[in-house]
């Protein structure tokens, strides 16, 4: 389970101190898929990275499995079995999908097995198994091997940090359909963060963040039919 | 050979022992074992330190290993080889040079490699430059290679210099007739005071010829490194130019490009970038469980493969 207790993140600049995330304290049950959803600039992608260890709290606890790792360095977290899919995903000069997918495994991954994980995110396995990580791939071909690596991991829990950003409707499709794929097997517990209504349809709770906090949590079944409202009510010209 | 001549012959030539087919072993600036085959003869030349190569034309599935190893301190090694591939020639040449200095004077090998490749001839030829050693003595290699390309003919040379050598000037150039191809695989990594610089003239003077040009490198610590293509279009071609470096510590790398087209229908691209190791990829590695020591060694590892 993981536990966020009173995180805080505050940056300092010229202006002064700028609060990004303020106080909020929320739970991931085993095996449970929950979307953190809200406005840009409203904290998401900071609270996904704070989990994963790549920026570190000003305050507060971070809890996993009962373990404190709000110190922990982030190859700590990975071993620790957290992993994290970036927004826009590196590319790698020199590297092949499958020497990605390996790396990611943590030894030499058989090449049948390189093949499921790549057919599960939609690519011909054939195809894109000796390709170079490099700019030579798109932006969808990129985002779908990026969720084939935290595949190929064995997780305890997965965070993807806006999977939809980036690309076209045709592959954000094929992501949805990846993520449906992966919520039927999975064992591990998923963080998503999103703006997409189709990957809140198929979460178990949802988040809502703005200004820093936590503004709403609960069932997906109930939070999502109050956020449409809300949209469906905000033209005042109505 | 004693323990560190095989290991020398390894690490420069992938090779476990004396290698199949024709070969000459060059040892401390003399010959330390030569093999010729029916198909490639391979002499000492009379006038000056070297060899020549003679391919005859057709010979086709079959290697030339001529490894250099200097294991003395103080030694100046200067050697002539010409390589004269018939046409319709296919042949690997596997060269390199390897220097392991224990004393404090330096060594150095200097190979001046002149390539003649007849009409549809082909060759690919590896050259991997090592250096060892736990003396003060400088290591320093300093290789000269001119290569003339007769019409359609193909050409594929890799060089590697990876670690160990204090020293290098690197010279190439190469003149391609009608339909000629060169393909050029440079990949350097220097460390500590290393310095190494890589001229190289690229003249196609031939209907259609066309050159690819990649070199990756990677400078750490306080070393320097100058890369200076250059390719000329003097008929309708192709060239392409792709220079890659990445920059760590207190190191320091120029690049100049110069491409420059005596044709209307000369096609030439050069591209160049240098840069350090981009955070996030570091930063990648690590939620993958890798240390940041490891994640970096990944990097240039794969840069460089």
């Amino acid at each position: 389970m993981l536990e966020l207790k009173n995180i805080s993140f505050n940056v300092a600049d010229e202006k002064g101190e700028k609060d990004i995330i303020t106080d909020v304290s929320l739970t991931v049950e085993d095996g449970k898929f929950l979307v953190i959803t809200g406005p840009n600039g409203g904290g998401k992608s900071t609270l996904a990275k704070l989990i994963m260890g790549i920026e570190k709290p000003t305050g507060g606890q971070i809890i996993w499995n009962g373990t404190d790792i709000t110190d922990m360095s982030i190859t700590e977290r990975a071993k620790l079995g957290i992993g994290y899919a970036f927004q826009h995903p590196p590319r790698f000069k020199g590297l092949s999908v499958r020497d990605l997918l390996s790396l990611a495994h943590g030894s030499d991954l058989p090449e049948d097995q390189c093949c499921a994980y790549l057919t599960q995110v939609g690519l011909c396995s054939k195809d894109y198994l000796n390709r170079q990580v490099d700019s030579s791939l798109s932006g969808g071909e990129i985002k779908r091997i990026e969720i084939a690596t935290l595949m190929a991991r064995n997780l305890d829990l997965a965070i993807y940090d806006e999977p939809e950003a980036g690309i076209d409707l045709w592959s954000f499709n094929m992501l949805v359909e990846s993520f449906k794929a992966i919520t039927k097997t999975r064992k591990e517990s998923m963080v998503i963060i999103s703006h997409q209504e189709r990957i809140m349809k198929i979460a178990d709770e949802i988040a809502i963040i703005a200004n820093g906090v936590v503004k709403k949590k609960g069932p997906a079944e109930e939070v999502f039919p109050e956020l449409m409202a809300e949209f469906d009510n905000s033209c005042s010209f109505r | 050979m004693n323990k560190t001549e095989l290991h020398m012959l390894e690490a420069v030539a992938d090779l476990h022992g004396v290698p199949q087919g024709a070969y000459n072993i060059r040892k401390d600036g003399e010959g330390a074992g030569r093999q010729s085959t029916a198909n490639i003869i391979i002499e000492p030349k009379t006038d000056k330190p070297g060899i020549d190569i003679t391919v005859k034309p057709g010979t086709k599935n079959e290697s030339i290993h001529i490894p250099v190893i200097i294991t003395k301190s103080g030694v100046e090694d200067l050697v002539y080889n010409d390589f004269f591939i018939g046409d319709y020639a296919d042949v690997l040449i596997v060269a390199g040079c390897g220097i392991h200095n224990s004393g404090d004077a330096k060594s150095e090998h200097d190979g001046i490699h002149r390539f003649h490749i007849g009409k549809n001839a082909r060759i690919k030829y590896v050259e991997k430059h090592y250096g060892e050693g736990e003396g003060t003595g400088e290591r320093v290699l300093n290789p000269v290679t001119e290569i003339f390309m007769d019409e359609n003919s193909f050409c594929e040379m890799e060089s590697v210099q990876i670690r160990g050598v204090d020293s290098t000037k690197r010279d190439t150039v190469a003149k391609l007739e009608k339909g000629a191809r060169l393909v050029i695989l440079e990949k350097l990594m220097t460390h500590g005071n290393q310095v190494a610089h890589s001229d190289m003239v690229i003249e196609l003077n031939g209907d259609g010829a066309s050159s690819q040009i990649i070199s990756r490198s990677v400078a750490k610590d306080n070393s320097e490194q100058v890369f200076y293509p250059r390719a000329v279009g003097n008929a309708p071609c192709k060239a392409h130019v792709q220079c890659d470096s990445i920059i760590m510590d207190n190191a320091k790398i120029r690049s100049i490009p110069e491409i420059a087209a005596n044709h209307w229908d000369a096609n030439i691209i050069h591209e160049a970038a240098i840069g350090r190791i981009n955070n996030d990829q570091l930063l990648k590695l690590q939620t993958m469980g890798k240390t940041e020591q490891e994640a970096e060694e990944i990097i240039i590892n794969c840069f460089l493969k």
